[in-house]
């Protein structure tokens, strides 16, 4: 596995947060401002340069025994301060299957 | 990083010798093939011990005729999960009856010890000390093996028939 | 059924307590990911979108009640209570907690099920017909071949670590089932001129980015030598295959890159040298094997039961009956298929309720056993035909009565971007869409066979090359695009699929199949005439003019 930090073309186009899963449980989880990881996509912190980018996602990549495999995902900043994940694989992630899970008994 | 060797901690008795440095007087070495096949009768003159370092992309032919004049091979496995370095093994010890030190060198951990040491290795450049003092520890983890190789173990298939033969001799 | 002795289930054990080690200094970070992730890979376990996902073996596709009711233990102890049936006959739990697998691997190790080798650079699970030995004129079990394959490539020493994946399918069948020529290895089992048992050895087989079909490289290996011939080929692949790059790694491209004839003088010479192994297997190692596997005490029962003439008048049991009912090689005795592909659920999919009601219907009506196929459709193989409308009425409560077998509800679909890390577009939703376009079981049953198989991505999980139709998921511009192509095949007549025209988005994908579907219906020569045959004949040129005419 190449280490996310040796992604050298790092370049944002807008809002980004830097996102993994638990190492414990697999679970979607956002690194946070204060150097951990919530399940909530609003406790993300909001990177939108490249350096901020690259930073985050280093300091994220060095806490390998809290979660696996992080990168840089978009998120798209609503009016009022919610945030949205950024395109579809993010959407999945964040909200679930986007079928209908019950198979019909 | 520690060298497990007859399934405990040893000192490494082997220095490697990088291609280019001075090789010393006595003692053993592990030299690369590059430098081993340069000159192996030098080598081999030597007051002290030879081994070679055979890269695992290499065929074995070239090492062949040595093999009874080596104290030790050692085989590379630059991460492990690139296996090449097994079947290697497997074919210096089956095909061509090396009996020397076989050595796994590079990226080696606790979760390969079993299957080394059924394709033949029997000393180990551990990458971590944890690992390495488990060794004993992560040996005694299988009981039952599918397959033959040449460490000797019985099967699984062999001690089922051993048993229907035993049974029914007991009838 | 095999049934393990007390040896099997020691090794297996032994897995669960290795994997438990491995799992606690993962935890306690004592192993990086990245040393990790290959010894997950080796047990089955990847990272999806969620979660992790956990991958079970079903060995030639054959489970026990007592099996499928701790798989479906499993889905509702650890997991979200469903599993999802794969093409390699397995079983994938999507939402498994690493914490918790040792535990859920140890409740399977009981009844004799692991997760060795369903993932990573190694041997896969090995599969064969989902018919084997109750398929009408097969010339033996092949899952005793199969079996003898699975123990020698478990925790094989010297091919844990191959460059890349590998996988081995069995047929003993005239038609196969088990798409062998997209195999690294395929066999066939067949005799030779003295009526010896042996193979034809196929190599280099596969889809993904660089779809093969495999070659013949030996017309007959005789039965005995067939685990020196595997060690022959894998050896050879274990230090030629290609490990600069993940997707130049498989033996399919090494075969190319040599050329059939020179890889096969390579793997002769290390036969030849190998010599007289121990690998040789004698008539009384074949027999234990053999030995092992036991089978039903069948009655003696009529061909055409009082019970069948009945139900003949309910228009509903004939439709199932006709569609996912098959000859057994036994008189008086039916292999039933069981469709997982209902109207607008996800294909493959089951529920852990529907799995333990399944596994009672299998106590009671086929002698506690079930199969698992390649097109994640599940079946019972030993059903006396006096208990064929008893069997319908109860599939029907449960809803794995749709008789949509073969028919073009019928979908193979990988996860897709649902749950896949590594799909560019969704399957399951495509699939779902096409089963409610196509719901109507009487158009179907017009339209006739026709497979329809779906992949998010190149890897091809959805085996979209020998889809009839096949449907593959890109990406474009961050949307999700589909690229479709018709007249694949997976059987003994393997073939690739074409393009028919350029990528739809999502939301046409449907009415371009109907299209197709349509096209086929105006073009073919006669009622009989399958969709793919109708391909055969005409190429793809009709139905491009036909379905991109107003696009």
């Amino acid at each position: 596995m190449t280490s996310p930090l040796e992604q050298k073309k790092i370049r944002i186009t807008g809002p980004s947060v830097v996102t993994a899963n638990r190492t414990w449980d697999g679970a979607v989880v956002y690194r946070t401002a204060q150097k951990g990881w919530s399940t909530e996509l609003s406790d993300s912190a909001i990177v939108s340069t490249s350096d901020d980018a690259r930073a985050l996602l280093a300091e994220a990549a060095a806490d390998d025994v809290g979660a696996v495999g992080p990168y840089i995902a978009p998120v798209e900043l609503k009016d009022g301060g919610k945030v949205k994940p950024g395109n579809l694989r993010e959407q999945i992630r964040a909200k679930g299957v986007t079928i209908d899970l019950q198979v019909p008994a | 990083m520690p060298l497990v060797k007859q399934g405990r901690i040893t000192t490494d008795l082997f220095v490697h010798v990088a291609d280019g440095a001075e090789l010393p007087g006595d003692g053993a070495v592990l030299v690369t093939a590059e430098r081993f096949l340069a000159d192996p009768e030098a080598l081999l003159r030597r007051a002290g011990k030879t081994g070679v370092i055979w890269p695992n992309n290499r065929n074995l032919d070239d090492l062949v005729p040595w093999l009874d004049r080596l104290a030790s091979v050692a085989l590379v496995f630059p991460t492990f999960r690139d296996g090449r370095a097994y079947s290697q093994a497997r074919l210096l010890r089956e095909r061509h009856g090396y009996d020397g030190e076989l050595r796994a060198t590079g990226q080696i951990l606790r979760d390969q010890f079993v299957f080394m040491t059924r394709a033949g290795f029997d000393a180990f450049e551990v990458k971590k000390d944890a690992d390495a003092d488990a060794f004993a520890e992560t040996m005694k983890r299988y009981s039952v093996f599918y397959q033959p190789t040449g460490d000797g173990r019985v099967t699984a298939l062999n001690r089922r028939m051993q048993l229907r033969y035993s049974e029914s001799a007991g009838q | 059924m095999y049934a393990y002795d007390e040896l099997d289930r020691t090794l297996i054990n032994e897995r669960v307590s290795e994997f438990r080690d491995q799992v606690k200094r993962r935890l306690s970070g004592e192993l990086t990911e990245d040393e990790f992730k290959i010894l997950r890979l080796q047990n089955g376990v990847y990272l999806q979108l969620h979660a992790y996902m956990f991958r079970v073996a079903i060995p030639y596709g054959t489970l026990s009640t007592k099996q499928l009711r701790r798989l479906a233990h499993v889905a509702r102890r650890y997991d979200r209570g469903y599993g999802h049936f794969t093409t390699r006959q397995n079983i994938q739990f999507n939402w498994i907690k690493l914490a918790e697998l040792p535990d859920a691997l140890a409740d399977l190790a009981e009844v004799g099920i692991h997760a060795m080798q369903t993932s990573g650079n190694n041997m896969r699970n090995v599969t064969s017909d989902q018919w084997a030995g109750v398929a009408p004129g097969e010339i033996e079990d092949p899952r005793i071949w199969s079996e003898l394959i699975r123990q020698h490539t478990t925790l094989h020493p010297e091919f844990s670590f191959l460059p890349r994946k590998f996988k081995i399918a069995i047929t003993a069948s005239e038609h196969d089932r088990a798409a062998i020529k997209i195999h690294d290895i395929g066999l066939r089992l067949h005799k030779n001129a003295d009526g010896e048992t042996g193979f034809e050895v196929l190599v280099g087989g596969g889809l993904g980015r660089t779809p093969f079909i495999a070659k013949t490289i030996k017309p007959f290996v005789h039965g005995r030598d067939v685990l020196s011939y595997i060690e022959a080929i894998l050896r050879v692949y274990n230090q030629y295959g290609r490990r600069d790059n993940i997707y130049k790694a498989r033996i399919k491209i090494l075969v190319h890159e040599l050329g059939i004839e020179k890889f096969a003088k390579e793997v002769d010479e290390e036969w030849r040298q190998m010599g007289d192994s121990e690998l040789r297997l004698d008539h009384r190692a074949i027999e234990e094997v053999r030995s092992r596997f036991s089978y039903p005490a069948y009655e003696k029962l009529p061909h055409m039961p009082d019970e069948l003439k009945q139900a003949a008048h309910d228009p509903l049991f004939e439709r199932w009956r006709k569609n996912s009912v098959s000859a057994h090689k036994v008189q008086g005795y039916s292999i039933v298929t069981l469709s997982l592909k209902p109207v607008g659920g996800p294909p493959g999919d089951a529920t852990a309720e529907q799995m333990d009601a399944l596994a009672d219907l299998a106590d009671k009506y086929s002698f506690g056993e079930i199969r698992v196929g390649h097109e994640q459709n599940l079946a019972l193989p030993h059903v006396a035909k006096r208990d064929l409308p008893a069997l319908f009425k109860a599939f029907d409560r449960l809803g794995l009565a749709t008789p949509n077998v073969n028919l073009v509800t019928d979908i193979i679909a990988c996860p897709g971007l649902d749950y896949c890390s590594l799909a560019n577009a969704r399957s399951i939703p495509i699939a779902q869409e096409l089963t409610r376009r196509f719901a109507n079981h009487d158009t179907a049953g017009l339209i006739g066979r026709l497979h329809i198989n779906i992949s998010g991505c190149i890897n091809a999980c959805g085996h979209h090359h020998v889809g009839h139709i096949g449907i593959l998921g890109v990406e474009k511009n961050g949307e999700e695009f589909y690229q479709i192509t018709i007249g694949g095949r997976a059987d003994e007549n393997a073939q690739m699929g074409t393009l028919i025209g350029p990528a739809v988005p999502y939301a046409e994908v449907a009415d371009v199949i109907e299209d197709i579907v349509e096209a086929y219906l105006a073009l073919r020569d006669r009622p009989e005439e399958l969709f793919v045959d109708t391909v055969k004949r005409l190429g793809v040129e009709p139905f491009r003019e036909r379905v991109y005419a107003t696009r």
